[in-house]
């Protein structure tokens, strides 16, 4: 499943998007533990998830085919 | 008018943007960039945005504006790329009936955008940069 990074998440890991490999997670609780656990640098980052370019809850179902975010505190304005 | 746009900000279209004749209150929020943060010299601002998402929340935004705070007509424009000190980062247009309501929600609107747009922002300094984060 293909994941989203922008600003200090994707300095933190030198790319702009990452691929969690394995099964696709089964909701957002799960993918924001695994992209923790996969990638060490995001452990102690605070961010939000975007699933299709909306702020989702940790008991939001996913599929395959969503697109996926990380979003880090904003600083817009 | 709702964009997220590397072009520079005209901000004479943004307020024309919400003409209109039943409104007589037209409020105005600049936002331009500045030379210094917690007491660092800022040199420049590098702006990054999640576009269809910040695209999205922009438009979020102004319906609810419309919908809970008054404003007739609301303008959103906020700039992503380098940005040099003074350069204008984001307008906010708002029309109302009357000024109260208009001065209120442009203020909503400003406030709002800076909690949920998906756009951030990396200070420069002579010594490096930092990405902000207004939420800590």
């Amino acid at each position: 499943m293909k994941v989203l990074l922008f600003a200090g998440l994707a300095e933190a890991l030198g790319a702009r998007e990452v691929e969690l490999d394995g099964a696709p997670p089964a909701n957002v609780g799960e993918l924001d533990a695994r992209v923790r656990e996969a990638w060490p640098a995001l452990a102690p980052q605070r961010f939000r998830v975007a699933v299709n370019q909306r702020y989702a809850r940790d008991d939001e179902a996913l599929a395959p085919e969503d697109e996926i975010a990380l979003i880090p505190p904003v600083s817009g304005g | 008018m709702i964009a997220v746009s590397q072009q520079p900000i005209d901000v004479a279209s943004v307020l024309a943007a919400v003409e209109g004749p039943s409104e007589g209150g037209v409020v105005l929020f600049v936002g331009r960039v500045r030379d210094h943060a917690a007491g660092r010299t800022v040199t420049h601002l590098d702006y990054e945005a999640y576009g269809g998402m910040a695209e999205s929340e922009l438009n979020a935004l102004a319906r609810e504006a419309r919908a809970s705070h008054g404003a007739a007509r609301v303008a959103l424009v906020h700039r992503t790329g380098r940005l040099a000190i003074g350069d204008v980062a984001v307008a906010v247009a708002v029309a109302s009936s009357h000024r109260g309501e208009a001065f209120a929600a442009c203020r909503w609107l400003i406030d709002t955008l800076k909690q949920r747009v998906p756009i951030w922002k990396k200070e420069w300094y002579a010594d490096g940069g930092q990405w902000i984060s207004d939420r800590p």
